[in-house]
């Protein structure tokens, strides 16, 4: 598996590559002149589309759907339902469950059931309130644990078994079991969903869409339309956040702006309303664990039994990858020598709950960090001893889908730069002395691992495409699969091309993602976007490169090696030429100056239906110390401390990946502590807009906040310059901070297991702080 | 009388006729002069994405502040210097505050950072601000951001905030002054008919009149919750009158006895006389919204509209806050806690309006405590909000106010908790217990998205301990973590 590292590659001369550049679009950000799809100059005429639907209904059979007043409202110049659609009416990734217009049932609080378009926002928001819409409700369910007893399921359970979990726990010398809960997250990426389809000739569709996967755009737009999907063109530039939230969510919108353009003729924009956001769209899957745990004396894993039981919605979206990675998270990075992961996927009469940056993985290593914890109190032991007891090593090195954790070396040491660079031995005895002299305020520590597999686990999405175009100007024109939501993909990219042709950045022109210049792609997710583009768009360039090299040497009757690129010249032996004077002469001489570079991941071999072969490329790693105090009278608590450590191997542009590292860290904090989604007994999600949902702000960042890239020696794999990515694996460093707080409510009874659940808001940690206060038992 | 309004932007003045009564500054900004550069982000004023700096002459100086321009009425903005992104560079070369944002990788997905970049602005133009995290992060509550995790737009802000100002405003600081002046007229505003209007009296009679002759008129003071009656209840709102020009209704009047907060007067502008009554107080405020919040939103106009979501209230009642009303029928003045009939209703006739709340200061034997709990520290509301008031005599209880929010439907006293408190003494907390053990009967709190009834009550009974720990001296230690959290950056800085 392990390609030998190149030196050329990890070491200068490198003109861009490692360099702290800031985003390509950092100006234009700050300057208010990047351009969002709202931003985009409306044609003339361009109308607007708004999401109508029954306000009160959860679960129900459609009876009427009264829109005459909606209609005749001035202003209003068609009223969409599922009778309007010409083709499919369904905007799913793959399963053909999700309807963009509600045909006979309701099925969650939020559905749309028909769409209004009208001359502006204002007119169709106001228009869509006058539907009247009859329901007869059936009583909808709501939580993973009555989907479970209803046996209700989106998808087939699946599961891993290694050994006999029943046997190695029969055989161990304590087991300890227990259950937990772990909230969903609301995505709140900034710029909401949004899309503007403009009517083409032939039927055809030029869609603005805020995605991650503008070949899904063009396929639903297509399928809905009923039309070929050549005839649809998807374009983005750049998304105000996507955070998984627009890799199928983004769908609808689309569809429902391309029906209406399609109805009238006319632009349709489709820009939804914060709160419509947050309620008609789906968020990370929450989930009941049910865990069990075998160890011997020290502390050592000996068997476990983990069952995830998922919310997944009405529909089954993409809960398949969602749920599959929890259970490749459910190690953590802890061996398991019996193990036995089994995974729900249960329907709810909830909306259909999708990707979020970790993808079901932060849930899976949070179930695994308990039992952790759990072992350590029950032991009276550290818990960093227990997690350090339990790391992968060189003899227990293989997960429970039998792919080995090569790098465990890697882990072992960032792990251990950690403890050393946090002090956390001394700062644990200041947290045991604080705690005997407070009674009210109490004080958690925590130092918890990251272990994030990298590859789409649904192998045919790791490939890319990107198309380099080299002008007779030397200017570069770079497109490419990848989308641009903030993290920096597309400055990565213009790097690594720049790097390759030797020019300096401004001769690289970053284009829009668009369907029609590289098709086929798959979405930017999984961490994956410059692993895949950056390295087709490499090809691509060395590619037409090479032809350069090859028509130079033919001119100059010389040897390759007499030919460098560098400072937007080609030297060819003393003589030197600006990069588009060769460009002109190559064009002079007929060479295409044009290549579609592609890329394929190496070595994946995951059998899904046979639980076998190689589910990842590799894996990234991390590390994170937290210090937290609560109170133990409110459950109120701050996070005082972090530290970071965290693997990128050989950084692309540290300025972005810490960047990528603080970003996921603060995001993965809100998750486990502030954020939390309610929903009434009725199942209506009360937490629909950011009055009631609470996303970190700028103080709940502690002042001691230390994050570092790990001294890696580069990724063993060949990936673009030993890089590894890192999208999604800091979200997991969050857990870091659950796990203080879970230290913290732990110090008030020696021995006892805090039940913390997740996210723990102040009531949740006063939960956990009065069930240990019950447990005080007179003995 | 005038039929328009009338701001200046990036050194020009503007004049505009036709300002619908529910016409927001947003829409203004991106519909019709189609600058994009101000995003929508939540519509509600709770994410900062559409933050605008807005100038004003503030007790002669020219003072920038953010506001949310989601939920700011255009009207709102006569006589002011409108700032948005698009006027920060000049000539091609950024804004200090821009520059730094860039050199420091404070933007990622870029759609929060104009909103940011106007918060950053006026602290760069704030004065008597200390450089310091906590100056930074109160500044930037109300700015959320979910790519980054703040810490370098922190950074930024430290960066380049807290130096000299020396930018285009700064330079025509004085010309702004002197426009600003011109524009400053007493005229009454009145754009549109009697059956629709924007209309802003400059006079306290002018309003009493407007009013009785348009009962069903909206009255808007800062319009942070007006503005989302407009922009989330989709309310049709034909009739206007806003009340920040009147001259006078915004003092802040401070003396011997208390402090006199005019009806218009903003969070912002009543921070300082505030936390002379109590630091709690003080700190209470700083929780209130975020900064574009209490630039805009009034003390006065929380009160009258009685909104739910009302953290100082409970405060106010507990220091024995008197309200003032007026009509054209005449004035009275009532307790604080008598304005509040039930959820959603208060005491406010036809054609009333509020003029001003008096906050009596503490006597030297009162004891004042006040404490927010909610999900998040800052810009949230309160899931539970206490506040009591002891007056102690040789280290005796005499006398108690006791007010809770997120208790009931309104603000309220505990009656009983009050009475049983009497005669307790501070250094016998068992003496507390009947007054802990009241609050189960004077509340009945309900469940909702905040919080559960159960939660609600034990900690309802949790901050009575708490402030009776306080302050008796019971507790040897530290007993509150956002004190620890200012230690902590305050360590940082």
């Amino acid at each position: 598996m392990t390609a030998p590292l190149d030196r050329e590659q990890v070491t200068p001369p490198l003109k861009h590559i490692r360099k702290p550049l800031p985003h390509d679009s950092a100006i234009k950000h700050v300057s208010g002149t990047a351009t969002y799809i709202d931003d985009i100059v409306e044609p003339v005429g361009t109308l607007h589309v708004v999401p109508g639907w029954a306000r009160h209904a959860v679960r129900g059979r459609l009876l009427s759907v009264e829109l005459n007043e909606v209609r005749a409202t001035p202003g209003v110049v068609a009223v969409l339902t599922s009778g309007d659609v010409p083709g499919t009416n369904d905007c799913s990734s793959a399963f053909g469950d999700d309807p963009v217009l509600a045909e006979e049932e309701i099925l969650f609080f939020g559905q749309v059931v028909f769409a209004v378009v009208a001359e502006t926002r204002e007119i169709a928001r106001k228009a869509a309130l006058k539907a009247k819409i009859e329901v007869a409700p059936i009583t909808p369910i709501l939580t993973p644990e009555d989907a479970d007893h209803a046996d209700t399921t989106v998808l087939p359970d699946y599961q891993f078994r290694r050994g006999s979990p029943e046997t190695g726990l029969q055989a161990s010398e304590n087991v300890l079991s227990g259950s937990m809960f772990i909230g969903g997250q609301e995505h709140f990426y900034l710029e909401g969903q949004v899309a503007m389809a403009i009517p083409q000739e032939d039927g055809g569709m030029f869609v603005h869409s805020s995605t991650q996967h503008p070949t899904e755009i063009q396929h639903t737009v297509a399928k809905v339309l009923g039309v070929p999907d050549a005839a649809i063109t998807a374009e983005i530039r750049r998304m105000g956040g996507g955070f998984g939230g627009k890799e199928s969510q983004a769908n609808q919108w689309a569809a429902l702006a391309a029906l209406a353009a399609r109805k009238t003729g006319r632009t349709c924009k489709m820009r939804l309303d914060r709160d419509d956001d947050m309620i008609m769209t789906g968020k990370r899957h929450d989930f009941k664990v049910n865990w069990q745990v075998g160890h011997d004396a020290s502390g050592r894993i000996r068997a476990t039994d983990l069952e995830f039981l998922a919310r997944c919605g009405y529909s089954a979206d993409l809960s398949l990858g969602v749920n599959d990675r929890t259970m490749f998270h459910a190690d953590s990075s802890y061996f398991y020598p019996d193990t036995l992961i089994r995974s729900r996927r249960l329907r709810t009469d909830t909306c259909s709950n999708t990707a979020f940056r970790g993808f079901g993985g932060p849930q899976g290593m949070l179930a695994a960090e308990r039992m952790i914890d759990a072992i350590a109190i029950h032991l009276g032991k550290d818990p960093l001893e227990i997690r350090k007891l339990n790391f992968y090593d060189g003899d227990r090195n293989v997960t429970p889908y039998g792919m080995p954790v090569e790098e465990y070396e890697v882990m072992h040491d960032l792990m251990s730069g950690l403890e050393v660079g946090s002090d956390y031995w001394v700062r644990r005895e200041e947290v045991t002395a604080f705690n005997a002299a407070s009674a009210v305020l109490k004080k958690g520590i925590a130092l918890t691992p990251v272990k994030f597999g990298i590859s789409f686990t649904l192998k045919h999405l790791n490939q890319a495409g990107a198309l380099v175009h080299l002008y007779t100007d030397g200017s570069i024109h770079l497109n490419h699969g990848g989308t641009e939501m903030g993290q920096g993909l597309y400055q990565k990219v213009a790097q690594v091309v720049a790097e390759e042709f030797g020019v300096t950045m401004d001769k690289v022109i970053i284009t829009a993602t668009n369907t029609s210049k590289v098709p086929n792609t798959g979405p930017t997710a999984a961490s994956s976007g410059t692993d895949l583009n950056a390295m087709a768009a490499k090809i691509a360039a060395q590619e037409i490169k090479t032809r350069l090299v090859t028509f130079l040497c033919e001119q100059h009757q010389c040897g390759e090696e007499a030919i460098h690129f560098g400072d937007n010249k080609v030297l060819i032996g003393d003589k030197s030429f600006s990069l588009s004077e060769i460009a002109k002469q190559a064009h002079v001489g007929r060479i295409q100056m044009s290549h579609a570079g592609f890329y394929a991941t190496p070595g994946i071999t995951w059998d899904r239906d046979s639980v076998s072969g190689r589910p990842f490329y590799y894996f990234a790693f991390g590390g994170a110390c937290a210090e937290v105090t609560i109170d133990t009278m409110t459950g109120e608590m701050t996070v005082d401390r972090i530290d970071i450590l965290h693997d990128v191997g050989h950084s692309l542009n540290p300025a972005i990946d810490i960047g990528q590292i603080e970003g996921g860290f603060v995001q993965g904090m809100g998750w486990l502590t502030t954020e939390e989604l309610v929903w009434d007994e009725e199942g209506r999600l009360r937490t629909h807009a950011p009055s009631t949902y609470k996303i970190p702000t700028a103080s709940d960042l502690p002042a001691d906040f230390n994050v570092q890239l790990y001294e890696s020696a580069g990724n063993p794999e060949d990936t673009v310059y030993r890089s590894k990515a890192v999208g999604e694996p800091p979200v997991m460093l969050a857990n870091s901070v659950f796990c203080a707080i879970t230290d913290a409510v732990a110090s008030l009874i020696p021995g006892e297991v805090p039940n913390l659940n997740a996210p723990a808001t102040p009531e949740a940690i006063m939960k956990a702080v009065q069930d240990m206060r019950r447990r005080k038992v007179p003995s | 009388m005038r039929d328009t309004i009338r701001f200046l932007k990036a050194g020009e003045i503007i004049e505009l006729q036709n300002v619908g009564p529910t016409e927001t500054l947003l829409d203004y900004l991106r519909l019709t002069r189609r600058e994009t550069g101000t995003k929508e982000g939540c519509g509600e004023g709770d994410c900062g994405a559409c933050t605008v700096a807005i100038g004003r002459m503030i007790n002669g100086k020219l003072v920038y502040q953010p506001v949310n321009s989601c939920i700011l009425l255009l009207g709102m903005i006569d006589g002011a210097e409108l700032v948005t992104v698009e006027d920060l560079a000049q000539d091609d070369r950024l804004h200090p505050v821009q520059t730094a944002m860039v050199e420091l990788h404070g933007s990622q997905c870029g759609f929060c950072t104009p909103g940011f970049i106007m918060t950053l602005f006026t602290l760069y133009h704030a004065t008597d601000v200390e450089k310091s995290r906590k100056t930074v992060t109160e500044w930037l509550a109300g700015n959320l951001c979910r790519c980054t995790g703040y810490r370098p737009i922190v950074d930024a802000a430290l960066e380049a905030c807290f130096r000299a100002t020396d930018d285009a405003f700064s330079w025509r600081a004085n010309e702004t002054k002197e426009r600003l002046q011109f524009l400053a007229d007493s005229r009454d505003i009145f754009i549109g008919d009697d059956t629709g209007f924007f209309s802003a009296p400059s006079t306290l009679d002018g309003l009493a009149a407007l009013y009785g002759q348009h009962q069903d008129a909206t009255l808007i003071a800062g319009g942070t919750d007006v503005g989302l009656w407009i922009t989330k209840h989709l309310r049709e709102l034909p009739k206007m009158i806003w009340l920040g020009r009147i001259e006078g209704l915004d003092r802040v009047e401070e003396s011997a006895s208390g402090v006199l907060i005019g009806a218009t007067a903003t969070y912002a502008a009543t921070e300082n006389a505030v936390t002379q009554i109590s630091p709690d107080l003080g700190e209470l405020w700083k929780r209130i919204g975020s900064k574009q919040v209490r630039a805009s939103g009034t003390v006065g106009g929380n009160i009258a509209n009685g909104s739910p979501i009302g953290d100082t209230p409970p405060a106010l009642i507990a220091l024995g806050a008197t309200l003032e009303l007026q009509s054209s029928e005449g004035s009275r003045a009532l307790p604080l806690e008598e304005f509040y009939l039930e959820y959603g209703r208060q005491d406010r006739k036809p054609g009333e309006f509020v003029t001003g709340l008096f906050v009596p200061r503490l006597s030297s034997n009162q004891a004042f405590r006040c404490y927010k709990i909610s999900k998040r520290f800052d810009q949230d509301i309160s899931s539970v909000m206490g506040a009591f008031r002891f007056t102690i005599e040789d280290g005796v209880i005499v006398a108690s106010r006791i007010a809770y929010g997120g208790m009931a439907g309104t603000p309220m006293r505990a009656a009983g908790a009050e009475k049983s408190l009497a005669g307790a003494t501070l250094d016998n907390p068992s003496s507390w217990g009947a007054a802990m053990q009241a609050l189960l009967s004077d509340f009945d709190p309900l469940t909702d998205m905040r919080a559960s009834s159960d939660y609600r009550m034990e900690t309802a009974r949790a901050l009575l301990a708490k402030s009776l720990m306080e302050i008796s001296g019971t507790a040897p230690e530290d007993i509150r973590v956002l004190a620890r959290r200012e230690a902590d950056n305050d360590r940082a800085a």
